[in-house]
């Protein structure tokens, strides 16, 4: 590991004004993803500025919705009772991700700055252009069992794996950013980016841009939310094929719905194709079906040498239709 | 995070705010209080290990895969292995072994363990005992799990198979390469029922 400096500054300002000046620069939040990339050579910055404590660790009331401050770690925001009963889709998602104590120690403003599990990016002997831009993608032509069917380019295939962000991503929620130039906001559909001919960038983020905390939006659909997550293995591995769905449902005619996929795209996928398809349908299985091939017309599978992702078509159709399937089941009850 | 963390987390005189990668840290480990100057890359398991002397926290993995470095801090389950010792400095560290003692007696964890055979080479047993006294407090305060049926309400324990499947899925980021799994379960469901939990 190379060797690095280590700084806690007074306050957010000074910690962006830090990273900013120092190309090398990076901010260490809950280190379970950073520090493992430290240690297999995946990136080396010369210096770490621990912006854990400066930061908001409290869930606020904010205009009807929630403000979540980037340093809430995962466990908490799971266990928060509003998070629970407002938007469950969110607290099911962060339950379904990652270890207890991984939940313990990741915040709430580093979870979406995770980077890909890809084999091949954090795998430093193999090319990789998220890793090394301009040195080639080693996953096509490879093993894709785990990788993207909407949305990649010729020069990487990755696929984001966070859980919480397709949740945030169906809630339409919004990322609170502190730069060099003051504060923006970004809609957290528009955090993560298609890798393109740049995979580098897994955010529009810019360097020294630290997230301040994440905004919950008032919602009376996501109340009735969930999350489906679709693994290897029942609990601690990372998503094949993800659902976090809301669905707004009345005398059997869908009214709304917000649904987001995971495991299939760069950046957590907002299917907008299927929603579409689901304004004013019955709320049937046939229509959830259907709107599942109105968002799978435009996949484009994979071939690989350990038989490439197509399986993750008929998964993604099989999981959405049964998420909506559970959520309309919901909507009858008393 | 509660409060006393992050007031402990600011920076002191001495550590690598000056642009060193080295830095003077004071660890509470079991109650002592170590202080250490460190390479900044140091993490809190071999701070422990190969420093402190403090060795009941194992190194497994050293990914964060396996939990065999698990500790409790500020009562509450972390990975040392992903810790970075410098951003833990004045942090409350306990091991497995830190759980009895003297004053502390024989924890619950310890002799349910012993008497369900919950380990047979004893590697992953630390990091298996902190995680389990995390849970244990998780399920007290009746905080939901992936496989609680509804995640606005309370994890239903007094149905012995559900206590069974939630202790399992909260026991998930802990590996047993012995496979004593069943043994581990039991331990955790025995000092549950002794405090109550399923009711």
């Amino acid at each position: 590991m190379k060797p690095f400096a280590y700084l806690t500054p007074p306050d957010p300002r000074a910690a962006v004004a830090a990273v900013a000046e120092r190309p090398d620069a990076a901010f260490l939040g809950g280190g379970t993803n950073l520090v493992d990339h430290l240690r297999l050579g995946v990136t080396h910055p010369g210096l770490l500025v621990d912006v854990r404590s400066l930061t908001s660790d409290e869930i606020t009331d904010a205009g009807g919705g929630l403000r979540v401050g980037a340093a809430v770690c995962n466990a908490d925001l799971a266990a928060d009772p509003r998070v629970r009963q407002r938007y469950p889709v969110l607290a099911q998602a962060l339950l379904a991700g990652a270890s207890g104590q991984l939940r313990t120690m990741a915040t709430t403003g580093g979870n979406p700055l995770q980077r890909t599990r890809c084999v091949y990016f954090q795998d430093v002997s193999t090319p990789c252009n998220k890793r090394e831009p301009g040195s080639g993608c080693s996953a096509i032509g490879g093993a894709t069992r785990s990788h993207a069917i909407f949305g990649a380019s010729e020069h990487c295939v990755a696929t984001h794996p966070s859980d919480m962000a397709v949740a945030l991503a169906a809630l339409d929620a919004e990322v609170l950013v502190l730069g060099p130039d003051g504060e923006r906001t970004i809609p957290f559909t528009d955090l993560h980016r298609l890798p393109g001919s740049t995979p580098e960038r897994d955010t529009v983020l810019e360097h020294g841009e630290l997230i301040t905390a994440i905004d919950l939006p008032a919602s009376t659909i996501a109340a009735r939310s969930r999350y489906r997550k679709v693994r290897d293995r029942a609990s601690y591995a990372f998503a094949l094929v993800s659902v976090a769905a809301c669905l707004d449902v009345e005398d059997g005619i869908v009214r709304d719905a917000r649904i987001a996929l995971g495991g299939v795209a760069h950046k957590p996928w907002r299917a907008y194709l299927a929603e579409e398809a689901l304004r004013g349908a019955p709320a049937t299985d046939d229509s959830f079906r259907a709107a599942a091939d109105a968002e799978l017309a435009q996949a484009r599978p994979l071939e690989g040498i350990d038989g490439g992702n197509a399986f993750k078509i008929p998964l993604v159709r099989g999981a959405l239709a049964g998420t909506l399937r559970d959520l309309a089941g919901e909507e009858t009850r008393p | 995070m509660d409060t006393e963390q992050r007031a402990g987390n600011t920076a002191p005189a001495g550590s690598s705010d000056d642009g060193a990668n080295v830095a003077e840290v004071t660890l509470r480990v079991d109650g002592t209080v170590h202080q250490v100057t460190v390479d900044t890359r140091t993490s809190l398991l071999d701070a422990m290990r190969q420093r402190l002397g403090v060795t009941s926290a194992k190194k497994g993995c050293d990914h964060g895969q396996c939990g065999a470095c698990t500790v409790l801090v500020d009562g509450r389950r972390v990975l040392s292995c992903l810790a970075l010792a410098v951003a833990y400095r004045d942090a409350d560290v306990t091991t497995a072994a830190g759980l009895s003692g003297e004053e502390l007696g024989e924890h619950p964890l310890h002799r349910a363990f012993e008497d369900h055979d919950a380990f047979q080479c004893g590697f992953c047993t630390p990091g298996q005992v902190c995680s389990a006294a995390g849970v244990l407090d998780e399920l007290a305060q009746g905080r939901p799990s992936a496989v609680t049926a509804d995640v606005a309400g309370e994890p239903a324990l007094g149905d012995p198979g559900q206590l069974d499947r939630e202790i399992a899925e909260r026991m998930s980021g802990n590996l047993c390469r012995c496979g004593a799994y069943r043994g581990i379960r039991a331990a955790v469901a025995q000092v549950a029922a002794e405090r109550g939990l399923d009711r």
